[in-house]
């Protein structure tokens, strides 16, 4: 799969030549880059393509802020899986004084943490997490349930990693299913096959594969185990920049953990089950571009023409 | 690890009570045989969890990673067999 301009697969090598390029600008903060216009141009492209896998007659449309309601947050048992990687929003409170003294250590770059409070919001972890509370809202679903996409929704990961393909802020895609088990099941199998076919029309060596989320301490490795036995997340990685492939999309079978926290009842009154896809869209330029070289005007053309309709 | 080293039944009983403080069982413990599986009987993913660290508590253990595995904690019987393994080796 390699083609001439394909970038050694070391991730210092790889994130010093992406640097080198412009396509990503360093913010002094792991993780956390900007990109420039030819980055981004490949990113919407991955967006609406994405978007387009679901007919419209078949996928609501919904786009949320990058901020979720921390109760939302509470009601989804995210703390209880993942309390490492939840980034939360504090905001000033204080008097005129106290504002005064923040200003002073901040301005010295020291510890000004005390005169925060955390507000009503966390940063989003996942773009299906507002999907839920929001469909929730309208009461029990129609018969055969519903589809939901989400678009290219901003989320924050706290994991600082020198990876490029680690990154703690960038957009993830998703389609959300909420309906009957078996629906939900089914329509899982079904965007397997879609996403790789998706994915292999962009000339990327993907494979699918079992795998579990990286849940927190010991009590984790149990939900991990649990979670890989019963197939209930599946992958499709790619080589970026590790050793080991990385996941540019997983599909995962929630069975009924956020129809429970969140009330999802089926038209019938039974408790919904839900699934998601998502993609990493930065992961997915990240492989586009360590696959293809970092000019995207040299392209395989069928590549071209699956992101920009170019014939 | 300075626990005695216990009999089987006695493990048992006590893991059977664990089970019924924290696995959430829709039904009740009694009415499951040793092997029985617990997750199909309605535990959750999380409601193991509350059962392993309600198990590290109850024998003063530390179940070591590789035991941590969903296997390990499908039924009393395997149960009680992991509490077993553990606590003659640290005895």
């Amino acid at each position: 799969m390699q083609t001439e301009a394909a970038i050694d697969v070391d991730h210092d090598t790889f994130l010093k030549d992406l640097i080198a390029e412009g396509l990503l600008i360093p913010s002094g903060t792991a993780g956390v880059y900007g990109t420039n216009s030819v980055f981004e141009k490949v990113r919407l492209a991955v967006d609406d393509a994405a978007t387009s896998l679901a007919d419209p007659r078949e996928a609501e449309r919904l786009r949320f802020p990058p901020v979720l309601p921390r109760r939302h947050l509470e009601t989804s048992g995210y703390l209880r899986s993942f309390p490492h990687l939840l980034g939360s929003v504090f905001a000033f409170d204080g008097s005129e004084r106290d504002a005064v003294e923040q200003e002073a250590r901040a301005s010295e770059h020291g510890d000004w943490s005390e005169f925060q409070r955390m507000t009503d919001l966390v940063l989003l972890p996942a773009a299906c997490y507002p999907v839920y509370p929001a469909i929730a809202e309208r009461g029990p679903l129609p018969p055969g349930g519903i589809t939901v996409e989400t678009g290219g929704a901003c989320v924050f990961r706290s994991e600082p990693s020198e990876d490029p393909a680690r990154l703690q802020s960038f957009h993830m895609h998703e389609h959300v299913r909420i309906g009957e088990p078996e629906a939900v099941k089914a329509w899982r199998e079904q965007w397997s096959h879609r996403a790789l076919a998706f994915l292999t029309d962009l000339r990327l060596e993907v494979f699918l594969q079992p795998a579990s989320d990286p849940f927190f301490g010991r009590s984790g490795r149990m939900l991990a185990s649990s979670q890989l036995q019963q197939e209930l997340k599946l992958e499709i990685v790619t080589p970026i920049s590790a050793d080991e492939p990385t996941a540019i999309a997983s599909l995962n079978y929630h069975q009924d953990h956020f129809a429970t926290r969140f009330g999802l009842v089926t038209s019938e009154g039974e408790m919904a089950h839900t699934a998601c896809v998502g993609f990493g869209e930065e992961r997915i330029v990240l492989a586009l571009l360590r696959t293809h070289g970092f000019d995207p005007a040299t392209w395989p053309i069928e590549v071209r023409g699956r992101l920009w309709g170019e014939a | 690890m300075t626990a005695d080293i216990l009999n089987e039944a006695e493990i048992t009983t006590r893991v059977r009570s664990v089970i019924r403080r924290h696995a959430r069982l829709p039904i009740d413990v009694d009415e499951l045989a040793d092997d029985a599986d617990l997750f199909q009987a309605g535990m959750t993913s999380h409601a193991s969890v509350s059962v392993m660290l309600a198990l590290e508590e109850e024998f003063d253990l530390e179940f070591p990673d590789s035991m941590l595995t969903r296997r390990m904690f499908e039924s009393i019987a395997s149960i009680t067999s992991a509490v077993g393994t553990v606590t003659e080796a640290g005895a």
